[in-house]
């Protein structure tokens, strides 16, 4: 069994609903407001918390799949396919909460041209395309390997959407984590240092308890079987 | 409320109901499997209680 699963689930709901909102304390009542983006700025706390987490999510799903591919073992398909589904979530929600804010800050909830938002729309979408995939083949060997060499090919867009913020040239797209250090300070730092593990927090305990009512699921049909 | 409140409002209610959406098909899906769990209980054949055993001479 792994480490983390030790941790009883009630425990770690709890500590993420503790840790969910005082981070949203902190977004609203202690980090200042931007000097550029004003008020709106704290979209950004939360916004890239889920993006991280949601490359995060895709990476593990990847890294299940492989595990899956060299070992065989059917409950790393089932970790696998819990992450990416994870990951499609918040990926889901980073392009809610970035629409906003470009719609306030823009004037548009979407812009073509930006290369970095159409980079995440792809990878969004190809993981989105992961489960009609797997749902179209019989549950077994064939559907969890198929599904695993999907999940490997897509995570190569993770770094890709990743890089392509910081190289995009039009500069829409606020960087804030740069080769010379955070283009943030103070309280606005402890607050984003705050939210990211928060968030992080909450995907870990969204997947335990996904996780276990596949688990519990799949007993079930086995039982009904037997 | 200004305008930008509202739209920080709006992104992180966006957030919430999400994150509730979420929690609520699980919910519904973990009463789905304990209907499951009654139902296969309820299949289950009784044990045959034990004073009702006949008894054998095994020797």
């Amino acid at each position: 069994m792994d480490r983390s699963y030790r941790i009883p689930l009630p425990a770690l709901a709890v500590a993420s609903l503790v840790l969910v909102t005082l981070a949203l304390a902190f977004v609203f009542f202690v980090a200042p407001n931007d000097a550029s983006l004003g008020f709106s700025q704290r979209i950004f706390y939360f916004h890239v918390s889920i993006a991280f987490t949601a490359y995060g999510c895709f990476a593990a799903g990847a890294w299940k799949a492989f595990r899956y591919l060299w070992k065989r073992d059917p409950e790393a398909d089932l970790e696998s396919y819990v992450a990416i589904h994870q990951g499609v979530i918040f990926g889901c929600l980073v392009l809610v909460t970035g629409s906003i804010w470009a719609k306030y800050s823009w004037g548009h909830w979407w812009v073509w041209s930006e290369d970095e938002l159409v980079l995440f729309l792809v990878l969004f979408l190809f993981y989105a395309a992961y489960f009609m995939l797997r749902y179209s083949v019989d549950p077994g060997p064939q559907r969890a390997s198929f599904s695993a060499v999907y999940a490997l090919f897509g995570v190569v867009l993770v770094p890709v959407s990743f890089l392509a913020i910081r190289l995009a040239k039009t500069f829409l797209h606020p960087v804030i984590f740069t080769r010379h250090g955070a283009n943030l300070g103070g309280w606005m730092l402890v607050t984003y240092f705050l939210a990211q593990p928060a968030v992080l927090l909450l995907a870990h305990t969204l997947y335990r308890i996904e996780l276990s009512g596949k688990r519990l699921d799949m007993r079930l049909r086995e039982l009904r079987l037997a | 409320m200004t305008t930008a409140e509202k739209y920080v409002t709006a992104a992180y209610c966006a957030v919430f109901a999400m994150v509730l959406v979420y929690v609520v098909l699980i919910a519904l899906k973990l009463h789905r499997l304990e209907r499951d769990v009654d139902e296969l209980e309820r299949r289950r054949p009784d044990p045959e209680p034990e004073d009702e055993r006949e008894t054998i001479d095994v020797g």
